[in-house]
């Protein structure tokens, strides 16, 4: 599902990074273990496809990102790439459900009410749908967040630091939640993370250095 | 949720911003429209009221204030001519003129001006009987449509004229009052506001209120005075009033075939003519043919060569919009600088808002949103707040145009129409897009250009 052929991106002159090949079946999980700075989140952008690598491929269900046109791109990441990223943002115009529909409506799918309201209420988010984001707390942002990456049924998640800013509890309340919706839809996952208590959890690792 | 809906989400999330930039918008649009639907309608009516008139001849000072005050009833006199040295100018058979028509002005009724004059008047302004029938004679009068409906006069209803035009001075003429005969339909011009009398009614009413002597005896030798052609016998009765009940003395005196109650002053130009020693305000003039060489210096012969003055209304009027151009156009230029400082509003708020939401237009992106997308989203939202501040602006300023028509109405002598569409308002919808959409493009830029990776890298 998601494989990478030695990816290499570098800022400037100073820094360059060579990144292992990568490799995730559907369905399974992977976990990118490195220290800060060592270009984690750089990768995670890589492989969803925010920015182009300076050499080599990302295939994603078969289909190499470099080929894409910009719009062709941001249309196939929509549909097949689901992004958690380190911090919870939103529209903030919109409320709960709205974001989640407005997700679906730019991957090109048709919007769908009850697949939505179905994802929110297995979060336990049933009661907030018409919430503002702002007004949730942070553990229910999380939990909107994982509903909006995988609205879209996406073939490959990317979750970047999903349990920094967790406590022990709701660190593996969240990331059982983040694999149970993947393995509900059979998509890839790949974590990427400084954080060692995620060691125990996602058992197929590589670690950046 | 399509973009168009997202942006307007996006629009009135924030009420404060988009208060402050519908306001200003609404501002800008709505004083601009205002002062075309002003200038529209002023023009409008200042244009109805010409009436083909070519010339206007009254007593010397100023030539606007006499066409002001002769044509459009909104100033005072300049003075009275004698109708001896109208005489020319009203007799038949003038080889330049086409149509005279004298007028006697200098009383009001509820502010609405009271007019001596013939028929000839209906003509310069397609005037028609709606109610009732014309004046003749004595003290009838015909009102306008407008006169009608304010003061709620109908027919065989009697008033009594104040002299002026100021009804709040007591200067009322307690002997006479006029009777109402007829009631004339709504023409669009100035006739609307006007009393329509018998131009010796005038006299009569003004007779009795600065002498207030009983000259009923004495009166027998003018009131058989229907000389018809005559234009001597007037000075035999100069001091004389011409009531109408003086003629229940002198049936003996009567000539043949004519009524009593016609023929007191049968309000004819003929009638008028006789009566050389006494006054009219201002002659109002249609050549036969407005290219004549001798008609279009008859203005300056009679300026130079008599005691009138002529003045010709499109000149004059002319000057006036001339003049009044100058404040308009100041005014214009404010519109235009708040129009400016709108569209600034909108970029302000727009830019500043792409700082706040940069996260959430790089989540669109990840979403699978284009960067086209984006582009076009903050574009609407520009349109939106334009399209608003539109509507509320051409609301005011029609509600502004209803306050202002009421105000100036009496003024103006004019009904405005505060609700019709002004023909400019389409135009005004396309100038506000364009507005909407220049404030918006830059932020949309922006949007467009969003760096998501470095975005998101820091967020």
């Amino acid at each position: 599902m998601l494989k990478t052929e030695s990816l290499k991106y570098s800022y400037g002159n100073n820094q360059t990074f060579d990144f292992p090949d990568i490799h995730c079946d559907a369905g399974s999980k992977l976990l990118i273990l490195g220290k800060s700075g060592i270009g984690k989140s750089t990768l995670l952008h890589i492989l969803g496809g925010l920015i182009k690598p300076k050499g080599g491929n990302v295939y994603v269900d078969n289909k190499n990102l470099n080929s894409f046109s910009g719009a062709q791109l941001d249309k196939f990441r929509g549909a097949n790439i689901g992004i958690i990223f380190q911090r919870n943002h939103f529209v903030r115009s919109l409320n709960v459900i709205e974001n989640l529909l407005l997700t679906q409506k730019f991957s090109g799918e048709k919007t769908d009410r009850n697949e939505a309201l179905h994802i929110l209420d297995k979060l336990d988010l049933g009661h907030k749908i018409y919430n503002k984001t702002e007004d949730l707390s942070e553990g229910e942002k999380q939990r909107v967040t994982i509903a909006r990456s995988v609205i879209n049924k996406p073939k490959l998640i990317l979750a970047d630091e999903p349990s920094s800013a967790l406590d022990d509890f709701n660190c593996e309340k969240v990331i059982s939640l983040l694999e149970e919706q993947a393995q509900a839809i059979n998509a890839a996952l790949v974590v990427v993370t400084h954080d060692a208590r995620l060691k125990d959890i996602i058992p197929n690792q590589i670690v950046l250095s | 949720m399509n973009l168009l809906k997202l942006a307007w989400r996006n629009v009135i999330t924030n009420p404060l911003n988009l208060l402050l930039s519908v306001v200003l918008f609404a501002l800008g649009i709505g004083l601009i429209n205002f002062l075309l639907l002003l200038n529209d309608q002023l023009k409008d009516k200042f244009d109805k009221n010409l009436a083909e008139i070519d010339m206007v001849i009254g007593a010397k000072g100023s030539p606007l204030q006499m066409i002001l005050c002769n044509m459009y009833h909104i100033d005072n006199p300049t003075g009275n001519i004698s109708v001896k040295n109208a005489k020319p100018f009203l007799r038949p058979g003038h080889p330049l003129i086409k149509r005279s028509v004298p007028l006697s002005l200098g009383d009001s009724y509820k502010s609405f001006r009271i007019v001596g004059t013939n028929h000839s008047i209906l003509e310069l302004y397609n005037g028609e009987i709606a109610e009732g029938k014309l004046w003749t004679g004595g003290l009838e009068a015909t009102i306008g449509a407008a006169v009608a409906e304010e003061t709620g006069l109908s027919l065989g209803q009697q008033f009594v004229s104040s002299h002026g035009f100021d009804d709040e001075l007591d200067m009322t003429h307690d002997h006479a009052s006029f009777t109402v005969k007829g009631i004339l339909k709504p023409t669009g011009s100035v006739l609307d506001q006007l009393i329509l009398v018998p131009s010796a009614a005038i006299w009569e009413v003004h007779d009795h209120s600065e002498d207030e002597l009983d000259v009923h005896g004495e009166a027998e030798e003018h009131a058989g005075h229907n000389h018809k052609g005559d234009e001597h016998h007037g000075h035999h009765h100069q001091e004389h009033d011409h009531s109408e009940h003086d003629h229940h003395h002198h049936g003996d005196h009567d000539h043949g075939g004519h009524h009593h109650e016609a023929h007191v002053h049968d309000n004819t130009i003929e009638d008028l003519l006789s009566h050389e020693d006494k006054e009219i305000t201002s002659i109002l003039v249609q050549f036969k043919s407005r290219t004549n060489f001798q008609a279009l210096n008859m203005p300056r012969n009679i300026n130079e060569n008599t005691d009138l003055q002529a003045a010709s209304p499109a000149i004059e009027i002319n000057r006036l919009y001339s003049m009044i151009g100058v404040g308009t156009d100041a005014i214009r230029y404010l519109a235009l600088l708040i129009a400016f400082v709108s569209g600034l509003s909108i970029f302000i708020s727009l830019y500043k808002s792409m700082r706040e939401r940069k996260y959430e237009l790089s989540l669109m992106r990840v979403s699978g949103a284009s960067r086209s997308n984006l582009l076009v989203l903050i574009l609407l939202e520009g349109l939106i707040l334009a399209v608003i501040g539109f509507v509320v602006g051409i609301v005011l300023s029609h509600v502004a145009m209803q306050i202002a028509g009421n105000v100036m109405s009496d003024t103006y002598r004019y009904q405005f129409v505060a609700w019709e569409m002004g023909k400019n308002e389409l135009v005004l919808l396309g100038l506000s897009l364009v507005l909407g959409a220049v404030a918006s493009i830059i932020p949309a830029i922006k949007a467009f250009k969003t760096d998501i990776h470095q975005t998101l890298s820091k967020g």
